[in-house]
């Protein structure tokens, strides 16, 4: 039979994670966002906490969290601020190139650094001309035979100004598209590589997000991961895993968007009463509510399919959850700065921050409209 | 089987809570035995509990008594009153009353009850006491003898002042061998007390004017401890830093008690106190929104009134 | 040396308390438990402790029905060495409590108690007084400062009005802490994984002689205190008005 709870460890996960984010996330997230600093200390204190890396592999000296583990910290640490979990979580998805599809030794090789510093990594695929369209990339890899030599850019970067390693997808030959593509780890000092100016973002502001160059760049051959050929697939299957948990940082921004809502509607008085008497605004908490719960579950059911090697079906049910939670959410946002009115409308109240934040996931890791074109894929072949 | 009352000094000088308890023991029916402990300074103290109705005073006198040591004052306490057959055993609940009666209380084996508002001497003894830091109250009754409980102060009334001069008992205190040693007794500095964490909050707003004019409220918060606070409209205006500030964008308070000078009640103010236990308005506006959260308003000038506040709450704690 | 830290399972403070229909109790069915916020500056203290002495171990203790369980596996996840159980499913009080208390700090060979000043539920701040005077230690309460080294402990203890105790103990005493100590770590995500395999030994009252044993304290008539009433505006000219709300906060509110 379906059981809908969590394990001891889970629930302990979850209420460490939660009073992390209360205590040094939220008090400074408003802070972060006007000034668009990059958070070093929440960063570092989080990965000292054990709350960054999750997924490497117990025998490599990490924790071996699944997807379920991921889901429910970056559904506590979204509630807290976007931004932040944007910046602390990005290094699961540049890293999980190399647990995918990297030997042994190039695990430990790359691995182990981020086990005992808080170094940060970028996953490198969006380039100026290739979104959506992710096959198409122009980063050029010349092969050279020891070693292959990087000439075109990247875009919207996240991480980029203070990673130590990226983890970097061209292609060899453009005819060849996603046949071409190669993963290779390139660390950020190599020369050659330079970085573009932090963006200034509607949301996410604290989040470091950059266009990096690549001139010349000399990348030996046993950066690369996999083989020639390989790189599209790792980064698809990167995303597979990922997808689900960022769904899950939607969820909480959501549920804080909700909780606010539900709090201040008991406050706020008009015409004698608090507005959460009427049922114009419990029509929208309700709403509200319904779709924090419908987006978690989604999350939840992905998790549990992947957790279980069911790949398929996993890939299939994250892009339900990423799709739906990141709509939801920005659904939940809106709604909330309506409950809060005039005062929503300002900095000075949390749920504007909230909005600007949540529009970017129906952007990244697979916009909501490639969502549904996968989505309708999967319920379209035969 | 009778009733002992631990009374409180602080260098001889009595503590009001002493004369609370013993005017509610006697508005009871029953006059307990007063226990004063110390060396040498305890006569004035015990002629004030018996003007306070008190007939029976006992002076447990040991030089180690002087100064604070629970283990000393616990071992002459039982020594003495293990003689005593004692029923009840009671003590304000202040911080010495809070530490000393649980160990009293285990050289006894029997129940304790800390920080109680009421109290009914009988056979059981009952008690009650708040709990989950006063969201409720419940009544504790205590199986077999002494009932060990202190008592909340400021709760009781303090009885009438009509008796007389009461039997004196000298006792030579049994203070065993404490192995806790009090080294140095250290000032506090004038601390800044922290907003989130006063008891007592004295707010203001921009009719303030000034930031110099902030003064008086420091003035009136220092008579009791308590912090300052400001509105936004006063720390935007540059009359206060933001770190006074209480509020949406400022800091969430909580005080016992939280008075707003001059300050409008706009709802990004009370996002930051509306949990304040009780909160006092001052402000010229008898409109402001702020009277409608009060739970003490007092419509008028905050420069006539916090002033007056201040001499009163100096009057009222130097009757303490 | 054995350093062990008292530590109890109290409802969340955002809990709203309901009492139940016969008011003997408050509903459990909804509430969140945590470990006891001070409980949590005396775990704290605890492994500073060890931390500074190089040596020595850190366990903690509680009373408590099986969910108890969950705040030492917190507690050990936060970096704690062992932990012990005391399962009792039934309403204790400081005198229970403390007898047990005292059982396993004499089978655990401790040299160092530390524990939160109080439970946030029942506000007594009492166990770790009685268990000090059971155990013929020396305590101190309200502790605010901490120095151990191997044969004795110096602390700042708070008074009143800002003034501090400093006082010197020799071990084996009691160490009741206050909040402002130091800053809890948090229980880290490699510490919960280790904390599941951890073995809690776990006793039983019969297992420590108290078998028989029964509270010297009853409990009833669980009330809720008064609505807040309406907001009154005073009347009469200045000084009149300040004279009679410095009267109704001392008698009437009761808050100074």
């Amino acid at each position: 039979m379906i059981d809908f709870s969590l394990t001891e460890e889970q629930l302990a996960l979850r209420d460490t994670v939660r009073k992390f984010v209360q205590t040094e996330i939220i008090p400074h997230a408003h802070r972060y966002d006007v000034s668009g600093d990059f958070p070093h200390d929440v960063i570092r204190k989080a990965w000292e906490n054990g709350l960054m890396n999750p997924a490497v592999p117990e025998k490599f000296g990490g924790l071996g969290l699944g997807i379920t583990e991921d889901v429910i910290m970056n559904e506590e640490m979204g509630a807290g601020c976007l931004g932040m979990t944007t910046s602390i979580a990005v290094n699961t998805l540049a890293l999980y190139p190399i647990l995918i599809g990297g030997t042994d030794e190039q695990i430990k090789h790359w691995i182990t650094p981020f086990l005992n510093e808080p170094h940060l990594a970028s996953f490198c695929l969006t380039e100026p001309g290739a979104g959506s369209d992710a096959g198409s990339l122009s980063l050029h890899a010349k092969d050279e035979g020891s070693h292959f030599v990087l000439n075109g850019s990247k875009m919207w970067i996240t991480n980029a100004g203070h990673s130590h390693l990226l983890t970097v997808f061209a292609t060899t030959n453009k005819e060849l598209r996603s046949k071409g593509t190669v993963c290779l780890v390139v660390p950020t000092k190599t020369p050659g590589v330079s970085m573009g100016k932090h963006e200034d973002k509607m949301g996410q502001r604290c989040s470091d997000t950059r266009a990096i160059t690549f001139e010349n760049v000399k990348v030996p051959k046993e950066n690369m991961i996999g083989q020639i050929g390989d790189g599209f697939k790792i980064a698809l299957k990167t995303l597979d895993k990922t997808r689900t948990p960022i769904a899950a940082g939607a969820v909480g921004a959501a549920r804080a968007a909700m909780e606010y809502s539900v709090k201040y509607s008991k406050e706020r008085k008009q015409f004698n009463q608090p507005i959460a008497n009427f049922q114009g605004i419990q029509f929208m908490l309700a709403d509200m509510a319904t779709k924090v719960e419908a987006g978690r579950l989604l999350c939840y059911q992905a998790a549990w399919a992947l957790d279980r090697g069911m790949h398929k079906q996993g890939s299939y049910y994250a892009s339900l959850a990423k799709r739906f939670s990141a709509d939801m959410a920005m659904e939940v946002a809106t709604d909330a700065v309506q409950v809060y009115g005039g005062y929503g409308y300002t900095k000075e109240y949390p749920v504007e921050k909230i909005m600007r934040d949540v529009k970017l996931v129906q952007i990244y890791e697979g916009t909501s409209q490639i969502q549904r074109v996968v989505i309708a894929r999967h319920l379209l072949e035969d | 089987m009778s009733t002992f009352l631990i009374a409180e000094h602080k260098d001889g000088q009595l503590k009001r809570v002493s004369l609370e308890l013993l005017g509610e023991c006697i508005r009871q029916g029953t006059t307990p035995t007063c226990i004063l402990m110390g060396s040498g300074n305890l006569e004035g103290a015990a002629q004030e509990l018996g003007k306070y109705g008190a007939s029976q005073v006992v002076l447990l006198e040991n030089a180690q008594l002087a100064s604070f040591s629970n283990e000393a004052m616990a071992n002459a306490l039982h020594a003495y009153l293990s003689k005593q057959s004692p029923s009840g055993i009671l003590m304000g609940a202040s911080w010495l009353g809070k530490e000393l009666l649980p160990r009293l209380a285990a050289k006894f084996q029997v129940g304790i009850a800390s920080d109680c508002t009421e109290f009914k001497l009988g056979t059981p003894v009952t008690v009650r006491r708040p709990v989950f830091a006063g969201k409720c109250s419940k009544q504790v009754a205590f199986t077999g003898a002494p009932a060990v409980f202190s008592v909340r102060p400021n709760v009781l009334p303090v009885g009438e002042a009509k008796g007389s001069s009461p039997k004196i008992e000298k006792v030579a205190a049994e203070v065993g061998s404490p192995k806790a040693k009090l080294t140095e007794v250290l000032a506090s500095g004038q601390k800044k007390v922290d907003l989130t964490e006063a008891d007592i909050i004295i707010s203001g707003g921009r009719s303030l004017k000034s930031g110099d004019n902030f003064k008086i409220l420091f003035d009136c918060a220092s008579v009791v401890g308590g912090a300052v606070g400001a509105s936004r409209a006063a720390v935007d205006a540059g009359y206060a830093p933001h770190d006074m500030q209480v509020g949406q964008t400022g800091k969430t308070v909580s005080p016992k008690l939280y008075v707003a000078c001059g300050i409008s009640g706009a709802i990004q103010h009370l996002a930051g106190m509306r949990t304040s236990k009780v909160i006092v308005a001052i402000n010229k506006d008898p409109e402001a929104p702020i009277f409608q959260k009060a739970d003490y308003g007092l419509v008028g000038d905050l420069f006539e009134m916090v002033p007056l506040l201040t001499e009163e709450l100096k009057k009222l704690k130097a009757h303490s | 040396m054995n350093i062990l830290v008292l530590v109890k399972q109290v409802p969340d403070t955002e809990t709203k308390i309901k009492i139940t229909s016969d008011k003997k109790s408050i509903e459990k069915s909804d509430i969140k438990w945590v470990i006891n916020p001070y409980d949590e500056f005396a775990i704290e203290q605890a492994l500073k402790t060890k931390e500074t002495l190089k040596t020595g171990t850190v366990t903690v203790v509680s009373v408590g029905p099986d969910r108890t369980v969950d705040a030492l596996r917190t507690a050990i996840a936060m970096g704690a060495d062992n932990a012990c159980h005391v399962k009792a499913d039934q309403e204790l009080d400081t005198y229970l409590v403390s007898k047990a208390l005292v059982e396993v700090i004499k089978k655990e060979n401790a040299q160092l108690v530390f524990s939160g000043k109080q439970g946030i539920d029942d506000d007594q701040a009492a166990t770790f007084g009685y268990v000090a005077e059971l155990l013929g230690w020396p305590s101190a309460s309200m502790v605010i400062k901490c120095d151990v080294s191997t044969d004795k402990i110096a602390v700042h203890r708070e008074v009143e009005g800002g003034t501090r105790f400093a006082i010197e103990m020799p071990l084996p005493a009691v160490v009741a802490v206050d909040k402002g100590i130091n800053t809890p770590r948090y229980a880290s995500l490699p510490g919960i994984m280790k904390a599941k395999k951890k073995e809690i030994k776990t006793y039983s009252l019969a297992d420590l002689g108290l078998g028989s044993e029964a509270p010297k304290t009853s409990v009833s008539d669980f009330a809720l205190p008064p609505e807040r009433q309406a907001g009154k505006k005073l009347s009469g000219d200045a000084a009149t008005q300040v004279k009679e709300l410095v009267k109704l906060l001392r008698e009437e509110a009761k808050v100074i």
